[in-house]
């Protein structure tokens, strides 16, 4: 099958979408489809051949923070040739509703459109003028996949009709890995936190409150606290009694995440809110470490009502210690949350989710239709004389 | 002798009271004029937001860019009413994100070629082009007030009464390059 993917955000910049296109684009490849990923890039080099560039994003101020996008008639142009020279079976957009790539895809193609909504948070408040403009464009799209029970009711809420829910989805192949990083010490108990220091959803507050009670519980554990922020202000905050149990490790790579999680004990994910899914979650499952997590009803989800991984009420410190110290004198316990969590996690590696969208795919193309050029009704077409 | 000395300093007096309610008046009337600056400056930017969202629902831009903009524009709208810094913060950004959308000739073109949308970038080019000098005249109103509160006498004898200090209003006014058609 020829599939077109279009990803709306910076192919340069990190970030839940871009990895979502990459893992579905190499799980399809890798099924022997053909996959071009239609994308803003910043640096042309070092991308894999199955990335066509969409144009250099342009930072602007979308949605309450500055996102990369890329827009305009030079882009249209770009997504245009990109559609005619594809000839693709499906166009398959990501976050339709970005004012960027995707949606100009919806709007210039026509034929089989699958489009997945990601964002859910109350930051994608959109205004009833954004839907106007992009209700042409969003007419076209086929089929409507949502990643999480949220992102499906804000989609329903918004636009009405439905969406099917087909989950995020984890390379789970790429978390097992027997390597680990030189910071942990094997004969210490050890936790680990993932994620920017200074975002509060993410809840490092929380555990940074639990911490002395951890300490008290268990003396020589070790705490592992991973990603970008400012580390002498965050140590400064941290009681003086914990300060050498503590080790920050700063932004790191993919692969280190993963050997991250396989050294340490115990996950720990106190986040606030904010998250539809928890992706990380199913990449600590992967890695066959034991969660540790506030509990958040995509939490919950995740960790099958907390069978695959040990919840404790949100925000609570006191909480979070008790069940902390508890699984980190208890292997036993642990064992048997790593198992469940194995085991769990395989219904998010894409190998499985991958089936879910394909039969997608299926069902808009079964009379084979491509995705052609749509002129009717645009400007470009108004100009062509062709309206 | 003495009924000279008696003049002399009654007519001292009589000046230096009278410097003083001229300069009192003259605050009153800077503040005034600041006052009626401010509400102008208000007046014109919402005209510009005004503008930028009809642009952006008119349909002649392509829905990205038109997202983009419509975005800002409301942005402009609603942020902080009574919050200066983060209005202006908004206004900044609605004119950074229509530098933006109309930065490529090609889209200005395109927008050109149709009716509504040449009237609409007319429109847009005289709003942005009144809000740059509503701040500006604003701007002054503010210096020349500064200057006079800022003299000792003033200060000394509070001739500003409890008249807040002038803020200028900051904020990037920059006139999309493609508007300029002049």
């Amino acid at each position: 099958m020829k599939i077109g993917l279009v990803c709306p955000y910076a192919w340069d910049a990190p970030g839940g979408v871009r990895s979502h296109v990459a893992d579905l684009a190499q799980t399809l490849i890798a099924r022997g489809h053909e996959v071009s990923v239609l994308a803003p890039i910043e640096e042309a080099d070092d991308v894999p051949d199955w990335i066509v560039d969409g144009g250099s994003p342009v930072s602007v101020p979308y949605n309450g923070s500055v996102a990369k996008l890329s827009f305009g008639v030079k882009a249209t142009g770009r997504v245009r040739r990109w559609i005619r020279d594809g000839n693709f079976d499906v166009l398959h957009v990501h976050e339709p509703l970005a004012p960027s790539l995707s949606l100009l895809a919806c709007w210039v193609g026509r034929g089989p459109i699958v489009a997945t909504w990601h964002s859910s948070s109350e930051r994608s408040r959109m205004l009833s003028a954004s839907f106007y403009i992009a209700q042409t464009a969003m007419e076209k799209v086929t089929a409507r996949i949502a990643v999480s029970e949220d992102a499906r009711r804000f989609l329903v809420g918004h636009l009405g009709g439905d969406a099917v829910l087909i989950p995020n989805g984890v390379r789970v192949s790429d978390f097992i890995t027997d390597e680990r990083l030189p910071e942990f010490d094997p004969s210490r108990p050890s936790m680990v936190f993932l994620g920017r220091m200074d975002e509060p959803r993410k809840g490092l507050d929380v555990l940074v409150a639990a911490l002395p009670a951890i300490v008290e519980g268990v003396p020589d554990v070790q705490v592992v606290i991973v990603g970008p922020g400012d580390i002498e202000e965050q140590r400064e905050s941290l009681d003086p009694s914990v300060r050498d149990n503590v080790v920050y490790l700063g932004r790191v790579s993919d692969s280190d995440k993963a050997r991250a999680f396989a050294s340490a004990d115990i996950y720990v994910a106190p986040h606030t809110g904010g998250e539809s899914f928890g992706i990380v979650l199913a990449e600590a499952m992967a890695a066959s470490t034991a969660v540790l997590a506030s509990d958040l009803p995509a939490f919950r989800n995740v960790l099958a009502d907390g069978t695959a991984g040990r919840l404790f009420a949100t925000g609570d410190s006191t909480a979070l210690a008790q069940a902390a110290v508890e699984l980190l004198t208890d292997s036993s316990a642990r064992t048997e949350l790593v198992l469940a969590g194995r085991d769990r996690v395989m219904d998010f590696d894409w190998e499985h989710v991958v089936d879910d969208v394909l039969a997608v795919y299926d069902s808009v193309t079964v009379n084979g239709e491509h995705v052609t050029e749509d002129l009717r009704g645009q400007l470009v077409g108004r100009l062509m004389g062709r309206g | 002798m003495s009924w000279a000395w008696v003049v002399v300093i009654v007519l001292v007096l009589l000046v230096f009271g009278l410097y003083l309610s001229m300069t009192a008046g003259r605050l009153d009337r800077l503040h005034q004029r600041i006052d009626t600056s401010v509400l102008a400056l208000d007046a014109l930017l919402l005209r510009r937001s005004a503008v930028a969202l009809e642009l952006a629902t008119s349909g002649v831009m392509d829905p990205a860019s038109a997202i983009v903009v419509a975005e800002a524009a409301h942005g402009a709208r609603t942020a902080g009413e009574n919050d200066n810094l983060a209005r202006a913060g908004a206004e900044s950004a609605l004119t950074q994100a229509l530098v933006i959308a109309l930065g490529e000739p090609e889209e200005l073109a395109l927008i050109r070629g149709t009716e509504s949308g040449s009237e609409l970038l007319a429109e847009l080019d005289a709003a942005c082009r009144r809000v740059e000098l509503g701040r500006r005249f604003l701007n002054d109103a503010v210096r020349a007030c500064r200057a006079v509160r800022s003299q000792t006498l003033v200060r000394t004898l509070r001739l500003a009464g409890h008249a807040p200090w002038p803020q200028s209003w900051e904020m990037d006014d920059s006139v999309p390059d493609g508007l300029v058609t002049r």
